[in-house]
């Protein structure tokens, strides 16, 4: 070890508040609701080398943790394409099969020079509002290609040396319905970095470049040795999960994702081969995705593993080319939250048979995109409306689950509905806990959600992509799974459900038409009979569980004044648990 | 009235000791005090508190008790609010249970939520309005009348009033609020539409739950006060501070005890400010070090900064101003530990007041901060602070760090120890970046003022890790908050959501709401009765460009006429903020804030300068050796209180007081100020 400990573990606050600090500014400056609200975004700092993570902030979406590393490999790529990078150069990409996600994500690296040598790299990813393609926000559920969801800009040199190619701007703003805030979030992106690159020239002044050199070798070895200590721990063997997608929304079939994965000794194998192969539609993931969604999984149960390459160390992945988890260009991508969720659900459910004390049972696993646009008289651009909605969290080994969380790979919060109303022809008619949505345990899951959204000028046109229409949430250790996803839309003769369930196109909705989504709770952990049965009581009495299902799913039978029935209840369980 | 009123008295009720800080203006006299808090009913500490600082001088001599109390912030935290109904919006039972879709959380998926109001209590009414202030569904009077008798059936002692979209016309809601008084049997009524007429239905519901759910506590709370207090014969007035650092009369206090979130810390930032500019340090940085917590703020020009909102804790979110005070868990009571990767961690576990540092011996056997400090013969094991425990254990500090620190590491007990500090300092050092150099400012225009009774202690090494001018150890570091209370100004915050694009705004109506917002503060202030000096008002609009969803806190003058005059304060604020401003993106005024601020005469600190025959010779005690940078150093020691005017102590030197204690690094060095605060700088 050349670094002290104390020098180490200060530096390393310096670094991760740097990140940290480029995510707020993000945040704050930005145009995009799905970047200042949802908070889509993140930036950290990479090896010069490699492009490992180095840093990664907390504040931005976790399942960039993962991504962004592929990323800068991307970018370094292309700069030695371009002949090397120059102090005051940028590149600007959001190829989702060169460093994962979607083509709404906008990623931007930037290499920090130190006394005219590469020290490391910066980048930003923020997540635009509108960037092209078949349906505005760019959730298209019905795409066959990427060119439908939106349009690919390849790695591209964006600032060079100090000084921004306009030519480059206005490709980036032309292809946008919203460029106002296609500039307004690209300017911020780049105001972010440049303050990267102040705090970093600061940090060096203070500590030199050997020291901070080596903090940066220290901190990767450290996370893979943690994390091959923790990886020790588990007892050695291959634990098997094989879950399904809905469909991909253009043939209504289930799609298959199964892992196996080893522990031997201090190392894990995450093996996808026995997945399905890619799809038609955009359910497919490219191969870096499935990496960066498999190590977001990990820090949800490692929770005190830091955020940096060394963590992968240990790990090893099995997934053959073509599949649905390594699908590449031109195959449509832009569901790919949807395919992540369900992954990492896997992730969860098969440390769950390792021990289930580290996992928690399946959270609601879908973000329901909702989109619906239209066009005020007289206004040449449309309104659109599109906005993630919410769920219930998994129950674990602690307690229940959270109601109405947000998703394992996000932090983001839902914009209030009066600043949705205050901005577009829409209104809520509700916006509710869902009773009966929680898949019952000794734990139960959070609670799902109601929401119902109306319109308020003549005409729109809605587009809803979700999942877990047909496979619920799964409970862990014994407990039971959640209610299913229940996407409904009015039509002036009535309510109808999507032909692909959970996915639904060109809903053409006129004035007072509505839009209903009913998202899943969380899995159960541990079984349902062992829940103490005055919770249960309790539940029914804030009517999250009805009297109907303490009885059937908990073997609870309540009095009239809604008190445990004691006997009843004794004899319930013990025929539930007598298999009856 | 019999004699004269001429004393004033500061009561900060912490979680463990209560703070007393009597002034009396006509002799100049004061006084300090701390006696323990008596969690179970805060108005017993305080009255003992107060007694113990009136000395001969008696109850009756006050004018005025000023009071920062944490009362209404532990019956949140405990989850302790009086019963509470809500009445709402059909479709929108909920919101409180849901909140903004978030978690505690970033990694674990784990963590749980109990809304203040549970959802038998929640109950929906049919009315709408739309977000443009239309009403699309006039409010059901009858079904408000039944659902509030309903929940009177079930017990609520107060009620909440969240309709969707009150802050675009309140009509709906008021009319609820007139049938309900036919029925409520109390005054515990809260509205939102009243308390917080801004968009953003989960932080409007928020803020209207959790003040309905204080009303009735603060409200006993505070008649408790009263009847003690005047049976001891006191016929003055009693002020609260509130979270955005004035204070309000008691009848306001118990009409929002919302405002009370951050009572105690905003009156510490308040006394900071004060003593500093006084001291002609107008720019500092506050940094109280408690048991568990270090708090910082930053005040530049004499002013601190203020938050639009905070989390009480997880979903408990209160939106009113409040002084803007970050907040990292790393106190004297923090826990060090060595992580699986072998990385010095410390904090933000803590052993807290009870049971304490491993030194206390009060069944913590892992190492902590004080720990440290104690090892280290930073802190008098002899004389630890407070005077609840007589003496701290150095072998069990000792074993603790070796144990958890030293020997996974291969340090010696000492480095351990050291190490702890750094790694705190280190920490708390970041803390103080985050509300300087972060929000633009040079570090080295800035001075450090330690309080709190650890404070002083880690000033020096802040000064140098941070960049600082130095630092101000005020004179009584343990009691700031308590002289907070006495220096606070009275204060009223309003907001009003405009939601208009600044082209399209009238801004006739916009100078009637100022009007109106502004007399409305002002009537308040004549209400509570209270001498003040002048009256300022202050007008801020909340701005954005289209598109954008932040705001932007811009001032205007309070005769702003020019919708030109707007945009440009909002470009300058805009570019103070992001660096350049966008051209051709128009501009929205989202919400108008005026603030009515009541001066009161100020107090002069100079009552708090040593006397004047004090020397360094009769304030010297034994000295002791201290351990620093892999070194032991003889330093010497001091009775802070009697160290004279103008006396220079260099590093390494500590400085001993009742209520705290004061580490000048070698390097440094301290002088005694006029006002009888130590100045800590690098030694010329």
């Amino acid at each position: 070890m050349s670094i002290d400990p104390v020098t180490l573990a200060v530096i390393k606050g310096r670094l991760e508040q740097i990140a940290d600090e480029m995510d707020v500014t993000l945040f704050r400056a930005a145009f995009s609701p799905v970047i200042a609200e949802a908070r889509d975004a993140s930036h950290g700092i990479y090896e010069a080398g490699t492009g490992d993570t180095l840093i990664q902030g907390k504040e931005g979406l976790p399942i960039f943790v993962g991504v962004m590393s592929f990323a800068v490999k991307t970018g370094i790529a292309k700069a030695e394409a371009d002949g090397g990078a120059e102090d005051g150069d940028l590149w600007i990409f959001n190829d989702p099969y060169a460093g994962g996600t979607h083509l709404s994500d906008f990623k931007i690296v930037r290499p920090y020079f130190r006394d005219g040598e590469l020290f490391c790299w910066l980048s930003s990813v923020g997540h635009w509002h509108d960037v092209g393609g078949g349906v505005p926000g760019n959730y298209n559920p019905s795409a066959t290609d990427c060119f439908q969801e939106g349009f690919v800009m390849p790695p591209v040199k964006l600032m060079d040396r100090g000084v921004i190619r306009q030519d480059i701007v206005s490709v980036l703003t032309a292809n946008s319905r919203l460029p106002g805030s296609s500039y307004g979030d690209l300017m911020g992106q780049i105001n972010s970095l440049d303050l990267g690159v102040r705090r970093m020239d600061d940090l060096l002044d203070d500590y030199g470049k050997d020291t901070v050199r080596d903090v940066f070798a220290e901190l990767k070895e450290r996370s893979s040795r943690q994390m091959r200590s923790l990886i020790g721990d588990l007892p050695d063997g291959t634990y098997s999960t094989e879950e399904f997608l809905d469909n991909d929304g253009i043939e209504d079939e289930p799609l298959k994702i199964a892992l196996d994965l080893t522990i031997d000794g201090s190392t894990l194998t995450f093996d996808f081969s026995r997945s399905a192969d890619a799809c038609a539609g955009p359910m497919n993931i490219s191969e870096t995705t499935a990496i960066a969604a498999t190590y977001v999984a990990l820090k949800h149960v490692f929770r005190d593993v830091p955020a940096n390459g060394g963590v992968l160390e240990p790990i090893a992945f099995v997934i053959p080319e073509g599949k649905i988890l390594s699908a590449v260009a031109p195959r449509p991508v832009g569901g790919y939250t949807e395919t992540i969720l369900r992954l990492i659900d896997i992730v969860f459910s098969t440390f769950a048979r390792v021990d289930p004390e580290i996992a928690p049972a399946n959270g609601y696993g879908t973000i329901n995109a909702v989109s619906i646009n239209g066009r005020r008289p007289g206004e040449a651009r449309p309104w659109v409306f599109f906005t993630f909605f919410g769920g219930g969290l998994g129950g674990h080994s602690d307690g229940d689950g959270l109601t109405h969380g947000n998703a394992a790979i996000s932090m983001a919060t839902i914009p209030p509905a009066e600043i949705l109303e205050a901005a577009l022809p829409i209104m809520f008619t509700q916006w509710a806990v869902r009773p009966d949505s929680a898949g019952p345990g000794m734990h139960r899951g959070g609670l799902g959600s109601i929401y119902e959204i109306e319109l308020l000028e003549e005409r729109g046109t809605g587009f809803v992509f979700a999942e877990r229409g047909r496979f619920p949430p799964r409970g862990s250790a014994g407990g039971g799974d959640a209610a299913l996803d229940v996407v409904s839309f009015e039509r002036d003769d009535g309510w109808h459900i999507p032909a692909m369930t959970s996915k639904a196109v060109d809903i053409r909705l006129r004035k007072g038409n509505r839009i209903r989504i009913e998202s899943p709770g969380g899995g159960g952990y541990g079984p349902a009979v062992q829940r103490d049965p005055a919770a249960v009581a309790e539940d029914v009495r804030l009517g999250f569980v009805s009297r109907e299902n303490a009885t059937a799913q908990y073997g609870v039978v309540l009095a009239d004044d809604g008190t445990v029935d004691g006997t009843e209840t004794q004899r319930a369980r013990t025929s539930m648990e007598a298999g009856e | 009235m019999t004699g004269a009123r001429t004393s004033i008295v500061g009561v900060d009720v912490g979680g463990t000791f209560t703070d007393i800080f009597w002034l009396d203006e006509a002799t100049g006299e004061c006084r300090v005090a701390k006696v323990p808090s008596t969690p179970d009913d805060q108005s017993r500490g305080f009255i003992e508190g107060v007694i113990a600082g009136a000395g001969d001088s008696g109850i009756p001599a006050l004018a005025n008790v000023v009071h920062g109390t944490t009362v209404g912030t532990n019956a949140l935290l405990e989850r302790k609010g009086a019963k509470t109904g809500l009445i709402t919006t059909a479709g929108f039972r909920d919101v409180l249970e849901m909140r903004r879709r978030d978690r505690p959380e970033i990694w674990g998926l784990r963590g749980s939520y109990t809304p203040v109001i549970s959802r038998d209590m929640r109950i929906e009414v049919e009315e709408r309005v739309l977000a443009d202030g239309t009403v699309r569904t006039a409010v059901d009077i009858d079904a408000v009348k039944a659902a509030a008798r309903r929940l009177l059936d079930l017990g609520a002692e107060a009620l909440a009033i969240m309709f969707v979209n009150s802050y675009a016309n309140a009509e709906n809601e008021r009319a609820a609020l007139e049938a309900v008084r036919a029925v409520w049997p109390n005054e515990h009524i809260t509205v939102s539409s009243d308390i917080l007429p801004e968009l953003r239905e989960f932080e409007r519901a928020s803020t209207t739950a959790l003040n309905a759910t204080l009303q009735p506590v603060i409200g006993r709370y505070l008649q408790n006060l009263e009847t003690s207090l005047k049976s001891a014969d006191f016929e003055g007035d009693i002020l609260i501070v509130q979270s955005n650092g004035g204070v309000m009369s008691v009848d306001t206090a118990r009409e929002v005890p919302v405002r009370t979130a951050l009572s105690g810390p905003a009156a510490g930032v308040i006394a900071g400010a004060h003593i500093a500019n006084a001291a002609g340090f107008p720019n500092i940085v506050t940094c109280d070090m408690g048991g568990t917590s270090f708090d910082v703020a930053l005040v530049a020009d004499g002013k601190s900064a203020l938050a639009a909102q905070t989390s009480i804790d997880f979903g408990l979110v209160v939106r009113t101003p409040m002084i803007q005070i970050t907040t990292i868990g790393a106190g004297g009571g923090s826990i060090a530990g060595v992580d699986r990767g072998g990385i010095l961690q410390v904090g933000p576990e803590s052993a807290g007041a009870n049971p304490g540092p491993a030194c206390y011996g009060q069944g913590n056997d892992r190492p902590t901060v004080t720990d440290a400090n104690v090892l280290l013969g930073r802190i008098n094991a002899a004389r630890p602070i407070g005077g609840k425990i007589a003496a701290l254990d150095l072998d069990a500090a000792a074993r603790a760090i070796r144990q958890y620190v030293g020997e996974p590491l291969g340090l010696d007990d000492l480095d351990a120890a050291e190490a702890i500090i750094r790694v705190a300092n280190s920490r708390m050092a970041g803390a103080i970046r985050l509300v300087s150099i972060e929000r633009g400012h040079d570090p080295r225009k800035f001075t450090a003022m330690p309080f709190g009774g650890g404070g002083a202690l880690h000033t020096g090494a802040l000064v140098h890790e941070v960049g600082l001018a130095g630092a101000l150890v005020p004179r009584f570091p343990g009691v700031t908050s308590a002289i907070g209370c006495v220096i606070a100004d009275m204060r009223h915050d309003f907001v009003q959501t405009l939601n208009s694009l600044l082209d399209a705004l009238d801004l006739s109506l916009l100078s009637r709401e100022i009007d109106r917002l502004a007399a409305e503060g002002r009537e308040r202030l004549a209400e509570a009765g209270v001498t003040l000096e002048k009256i300022e008002e202050i007008v801020e609009l909340d701005m954005l460009y289209v598109g954008q969803t932040h705001t932007v806190a811009t001032p205007i003058a309070r005769d702003t006429r020019s919708a030109d005059a707007i945009r440009a304060a909002f470009e300058q604020s805009y570019r103070r903020d992001y660096g350049r401003v966008l051209d051709g993106i128009p501009c929205r005024v989202m919400n108008l804030r005026v603030s009515v601020i009541g001066h009161r005469p100020s107090f002069d600190l100079s009552v708090l300068a040593p006397s004047a025959g004090a020397s360094v010779e009769d304030a010297e005690r034994p000295g002791r050796q201290v351990y620093v940078q892999g070194a032991w150093h003889d330093a010497r020691v001091y009775d802070r209180l009697k160290l004279p005017v103008g006396a220079v102590i260099l590093g390494p030197a500590i400085l001993e007081q009742a209520d705290a204690t004061t580490f000048i690094d070698p390097g440094l060095a301290g002088r005694v100020d006029d006002y009888g605060n130590v100045i800590v700088e690098r030694e010329k």
